[in-house]
C-alpha cells in the first residue's frame, strides 16, 4: 500500500495560489510521519508548466502538471477526470485539496468515485494508526469535531484556508517533474466553462488586509458603511461585512466575511454592529485582535473580542477615526 | 420541467451560542428545549428556486429528505411553499449514514422517481457542513454538477449558471439533467401561504425503505460509513473582553485608541 500524499495545487492568475503552499506544508508533514512521497498536482491553461516547477521549492518530491486549453477555466467535469486519472496512476493514500470553490466542488466527487472517506474544511490533520484524522469545526463553529477515516486505503480532505501555515520556500530543492497528457474534447463534456469575472478590490484586498473594519445588521443601512470606509482608510485597511448586511443588499457579496464568505486574519478586526453569529466568526476568528462595537452588551461578539465598547457606533467610529489618525501621524 | 429538491432538517442555527450544548460522552449535540428543528439554511433557497422554475416553465417539484418522523414537519412546510410531492426516506438501515451513505439513499430514490431535469440542493448543511452528500449523489447518478449558484437561467436544454466565488463569479453552462446547489444570493425564500398550508395538511407523505428503493442496506448506515466521529466538544474561545468605558462614547473611543497603541496593535 502506498504511503504517498497527493495535493491539488491551485493557480491564481499568474502565480501559485497561497492555498497550494498551505497544502504543501501539511502534506509534507504527513508524508514525513508516514514515510511516503509528497506529490503536487497543478492543472491549468497556458503557462501552468512553468508555474508548477515552483511547487518543488515548497516541498513536493514530485510535481505532476496538466496544461491544456480546456483546463484554462474551472470545468468540474474536465478537472475531475484529469485528477481522477492522475490518482489512478499514483495511487496515493491521501488526497488533499483546498476548501475553495475548486477543491470543495470536486474533491467529494473524487472521494465517492474512488471509495474513499471525505472530510471537508479541516483545520488540523494528523495520522492516527495510519489513518487520517481531521479536526473540523461543525455547527457553524459552535462545536469542534474530530473525525477519523475508517479506511487506510484512500482518504480525501479539504483544508480551511489560513488554518495551516504556508510551507517554507527552499530554493534549489530538487524533485521530479512530469507532464500529464490531456485528451479531453470539449464536446464530450456535459458542461462548458464560459468565463470568470474577478472583482478587483479598490484598495487593499480584504483577505490580505492587516486591518479590517466590518459592518453588520446594526449599521441599519448601506450609507452608514461610509463611516467604516473612512476608518479603514486611516488604517490602510479594508472594509468587510457580515452575511446579514450582504443579504440586506447593502454591500456587495464579495465583502462578506464568514463561513461562506472570506476568511480573514488581520492584526486587528473591528466588528461594528455585528452580533457575532458563529458562521461569521468562522471568517473573522483567525484575526489576531478583535474589537467589538455594539449596542447590545449581551451580543456574542463580545465573547470573542479583546476590547469592546457598548454603544452607538455613530458616536464611536468618528471619534476613533480621529484618534487613530492622530496616533498614526506621530 | 421536473425537479427534485433534497433537503435536510437541522438544529436551528440561529440559537445563541450560549444555548448550544454538547454531550461529549454521547458525542452529540443536545437540542435546547422548546426549539424546533428547521430546514437547513441553504436548502430553503433550493426549494424557492425550484418553485420559481416550476412557475416559469411548468412541471413538478418533489422534495426528498433522509430523516426521522419529525422531518415530516419540514416536508409539510416545503409543500406549503409550493412543492408538489414530498417523500421521507426513513429506515433503521439508514441510521448513522455518512454523507456518501445519504448520497446512495437519495440516488436510489431519484431513480425510483424516474424522469427529472434538475436536482437542486443547498450548497452546504448548517450542521455538519460536509458539502459532500449532493456531490456524491451527482457522482452516483453520473450527473454534471455546478455548485454555489447565485443565479441560473434556463435556455433550451442547457442552464447558464453563475457561481459565487471568493473573489467574484464564474459562469458555467451545463446540460440537463444536472445537479445544482444554491447559495443565499440566488433568491429570497417565500413564506408559505395560508392556502398552501391547507393544501399541504391534506397531502400524504410516503416513507420509502431500502426495500421500496431496491437498495442494498449494507451500502448505507453506520456500517458503510467511511468516517467515524472520535470527539465532539465546544471550542474553548478563551478571550476575556475588556469593556472600555468613558463619560461619553467619544471618550471611550479615545481610550480604545490609546490601548491599541499601547498593545502595539496599531
Amino acid at each position: 500500500m502506498s504511503n504517498d500524499v497527493l495535493i491539488l495545487a491551485e493557480r491564481m492568475n499568474d502565480r501559485i495560489a497561497l492555498v497550494s503552499s498551505e497544502l504543501c506544508g501539511i502534506g509534507r508533514k504527513l508524508v514525513d510521519d508516514k514515510g511516503g512521497s509528497l506529490i503536487a498536482l497543478l492543472l491549468g491553461g497556458a503557462g501552468t508548466k512553468e508555474l508548477a516547477k515552483g511547487l518543488i521549492a515548497l516541498g513536493a518530491d514530485k510535481v505532476l502538471v496538466a496544461e491544456a486549453e480546456i483546463l484554462g477555466g474551472y470545468n468540474q467535469s474536465a478537472y475531475t477526470n484529469v485528477v481522477d486519472a492522475a490518482l489512478g496512476e499514483v495511487n496515493p493514500a491521501i488526497f488533499l485539496a483546498g476548501c475553495t470553490s475548486v477543491g470543495r466542488d470536486m474533491a467529494p466527487r473524487i472521494a465517492f468515485r474512488r471509495g474513499g472517506s471525505y472530510a471537508n474544511d479541516c483545520t488540523e490533520l494528523s495520522l492516527e494508526e495510519g489513518k487520517l484524522s481531521a479536526v473540523r469545526p461543525v455547527y457553524g463553529g459552535n462545536a469542534v469535531s474530530h473525525m477519523r477515516s475508517k479506511t487506510e486505503k484512500f482518504a480525501v480532505a479539504t483544508i480551511r484556508m489560513k488554518a495551516f501555515p504556508p510551507a517554507d520556500v527552499e530554493e534549489g530543492r530538487e524533485g521530479e517533474f512530469s507532464e500529464i497528457a490531456v485528451s479531453i474534447e470539449a464536446g464530450e463534456l456535459k458542461m462548458t466553462f464560459v468565463e470568470t469575472k474577478q472583482v478587483e478590490a479598490e484598495g487593499v484586498r480584504l483577505e490580505d488586509a492587516e486591518y479590517v473594519v466590518s459592518g453588520g445588521r446594526g449599521l441599519g443601512g448601506p450609507d452608514n458603511f461610509a463611516q467604516l470606509d473612512e476608518l479603514a482608510k486611516v488604517l490602510k485597511g479594508a472594509v468587510g461585512a457580515s452575511r446579514a448586511a450582504v443579504d440586506a443588499g447593502w454591500v456587495p457579496t464579495h465583502w462578506q466575511v464568514g463561513q461562506t464568505g472570506k476568511i480573514v486574519s488581520p492584526m486587528l478586526y473591528i466588528a461594528v454592529g455585528i452580533s457575532g453569529a458563529m458562521q461569521h466568526m468562522v471568517g473573522a476568528g483567525p484575526s489576531k485582535n478583535i474589537v467589538a462595537i455594539n449596542t447590545d452588551a449581551d451580543a456574542p461578539i463580545f465573547q470573542r473580542a479583546r476590547y469592546g465598547i457598548v454603544g452607538d457606533y455613530k458616536k464611536v467610529i468618528p471619534a476613533l477615526t480621529e484618534k487613530l489618525k492622530k496616533l498614526l501621524e506621530n | 420541467m421536473d425537479i427534485i429538491v433534497c433537503v435536510k432538517q437541522v438544529l436551528d442555527h440561529d440559537i445563541p451560542p450560549r444555548d448550544f450544548k454538547v454531550d461529549e460522552e454521547k458525542m452529540a449535540v443536545v437540542p435546547p428545549a422548546n426549539v424546533s428543528p428547521i430546514i437547513s439554511n441553504f436548502d430553503e433557497y433550493a426549494i424557492e428556486e425550484a418553485i420559481l422554475l416550476k412557475e416559469a416553465h411548468g412541471g413538478t417539484v418533489t422534495v426528498l429528505t433522509v430523516g426521522d418522523e419529525g422531518a415530516k414537519d419540514m416536508l409539510k412546510k416545503c409543500l406549503a411553499m409550493g412543492c408538489d410531492e414530498a417523500v421521507l426516506l426513513q429506515d433503521e438501515a439508514y441510521a448513522g449514514s455518512d454523507s456518501f451513505g445519504v448520497a446512495r439513499i437519495l440516488a436510489a430514490a431519484a431513480k425510483k422517481i424516474g424522469a427529472f431535469d434538475i436536482i437542486l440542493c443547498g450548497r452546504i448543511s448548517s450542521d455538519w457542513s460536509q458539502g459532500a452528500a449532493h456531490l456524491g449523489l451527482a457522482e452516483a447518478l453520473d450527473l454534471p454538477s455546478v455548485t454555489q449558484l447565485q443565479k441560473l437561467e434556463v435556455s433550451g436544454e442547457t442552464i447558464r449558471c453563475e457561481r459565487v466565488l471568493e473573489d467574484g463569479e464564474e459562469v458555467v453552462e451545463v446540460s440537463m439533467p444536472c445537479l445544482l446547489t444554491t447559495s443565499n444570493e440566488i433568491n429570497t425564500p417565500r413564506l408559505p401561504s395560508v392556502k398552501g398550508i391547507l393544501m399541504a395538511s391534506r397531502k400524504q407523505i410516503p416513507v420509502w425503505s431500502p426495500g421500496d428503493l431496491g437498495l442494498d442496506p449494507s451500502t448505507v448506515g453506520a456500517g458503510a460509513a467511511t468516517l467515524e466521529l472520535a470527539r465532539l466538544y465546544k471550542p474553548d474561545l478563551g478571550t476575556q473582553c475588556e469593556f472600555i468605558e468613558g463619560e461619553t462614547l467619544e471618550e471611550a473611543a479615545d481610550k480604545l485608541g490609546d490601548r491599541l497603541r499601547e498593545d502595539k496593535i496599531i
